[in-house]
């Protein structure tokens, strides 16, 4: 899962601090693996020097965890560019257009049109596959058959995120 | 994937502004969707979000409450409904799920059917529907029945029916959504081995990936509109 936009995206939902980020992260993303507080911070540091973010000062009390940041117009450009980019078929795309799906009904975001990408790009891939297919010998046909189930099943995964948006878009906001 | 410029030469379909009301449904709720000769476009989209029903529109089956289209130079939304008849019987084709063949014909008299329809002979009919079959890899199967054919033989009679007057579009709803899909697959491999030959239009509703990508591009309809990555809005 792409780390940086994913906490960008929660730090424009409004968890402005470290503490808050991890916390809202674990309990979207982090079921299996939770963040770790390193990662935390040292993604924020890169966000700073990208210019993503900026820290807004302290608030009473200190400690590192007390620091606010905010996300720039930048930042959430950035954002919005990972929202509305396709990602390759791979076996890692599934928990990186998850939390696209998730970030996009939190910021009001079109969800619907991001899975709508996803599935051109989808598509275009199986287009290319069938044509190699269409060409190739009996083995290589059995083999890109293969490819296209497995891109079939994302595409299967899609389609059933897209039904349950509504409810997805609940839960995650009230949940 | 977008539609990009397309030259009035190369236009078959233009279908602009398609509106159409079922009592308080809105089916189609403002649809522009152009196809050029040639191409195969699939049309994708979650049940009941319009699909059938452009198709319908576009095919003059069904006339849309607003909107206009032009096939082939032909306003198809001006004819009257005879006129649109005889354009129907011999500018386009219809392959859909099933249950198209008439039971009681064989499959010769089944393909040979449109054709003596729009003024063919029966000899030259008989001739040109057995042509038809043979291409289909159906030889064997002339003088059978629909019942007695197997889902995938039925479908290829259907898409030699729909291509024995030489269209210049075939409409196909869910042409393999009956058949498993190694048959589906050889179903349309067969059917787009032909039109490719014949330079023939398809416009296909498929909810099966696989099947939609043998199309040139697709669109995805959702609650009666394209979506905005269907029209090319979004990068
Ligand atoms: N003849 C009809 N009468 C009433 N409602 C209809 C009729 N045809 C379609 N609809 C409604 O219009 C919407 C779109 O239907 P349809 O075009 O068949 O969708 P799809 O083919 O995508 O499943 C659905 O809500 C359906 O119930
Ligand atoms: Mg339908």
């Amino acid at each position: 899962m792409d780390k940086t936009p994913t906490l960008l995206g929660l730090m424009a939902e409004g968890h402005e601090h470290g503490y808050d980020l991890k916390h809202r992260y674990d309990q979207l993303f982090g079921a299996e693996r939770p963040i770790a507080f390193g990662q935390i911070y040292s993604t924020i540091a890169r966000m700073i020097r990208d210019g993503y973010i900026e820290a807004m000062g302290e608030e009473p009390g200190g400690g590192p965890d007390r620091k606010r940041y905010a996300v720039t117009a930048a930042g959430r450009d950035y954002v919005r560019r990972w929202l509305s980019s396709p990602d390759e078929p791979s076996p890692t795309l599934q928990s990186n257009l998850f939390a696209k799906t998730v970030l996009a009904l939190l910021l009001d975001d079109d969800a619907d049109a991001l899975l709508d990408v996803q599935r051109h790009a989808h598509l275009a891939r199986m287009r290319d596959l069938t044509q190699a297919k269409q060409r190739g010998s009996m083995l290589e046909r059995l083999a890109i058959d293969h490819a296209l189930f497995q891109i079939e099943a994302d595409l299967r995964w899609i389609d059933v995120a897209g039904a349950r948006l509504a409810e997805l878009r609940e839960e995650v906001r009230h949940g | 994937m977008a539609n990009g410029i397309v030259t009035q030469g190369g236009l078959l379909i233009a279908a602009t502004g398609l509106r159409k009301t079922f009592g308080a449904t809105e089916a189609l709720r403002g649809i522009d969707l152009h196809v050029e000769r040639g191409e195969v476009l699939a049309i994708m989209g979650p049940s009941g979000s319009g699909k059938s029903t452009l198709l319908h529109c576009i095919a003059g089956v069904l006339t849309p409450d607003e909107g206009r289209v032009v096939i082939d130079g032909e306003d198809v939304t001006a004819l009257d409904a005879d006129a649109r008849a005889r354009f129907r019987l011999r500018r386009i084709g219809f392959v859909f799920q099933f249950g198209q063949l008439l039971p009681d014909l064989n499959a010769v008299d089944n393909v040979a059917l449109p054709l003596l329809m729009s003024g063919v002979g029966r000899r030259a009919a008989t001739t040109r529907a057995t042509e038809w079959l043979e291409r289909l890899g159906l030889d064997d199967q002339l003088s059978k029945v629909p019942g007695d054919m197997s889902g995938g033989q039925a479908q290829r009679v259907a898409i030699a029916r729909a291509l024995a007057t030489e269209p210049a579009v075939i409409f196909a709803d869910e042409p393999t959504g009956s058949l498993d899909s190694v048959a589906g697959e050889n179903v349309l491999t067969s059917m787009l081995a032909a039109v490719r030959e014949l330079g023939t239009t398809v416009v296909l509703i498929t909810h099966d990936a696989r099947v939609a990508a043998y199309a040139d591009r697709e669109v995805i309809v959702r609650d009666g509109q394209l979506s905005a990555a269907s029209r090319g809005d979004v990068a």
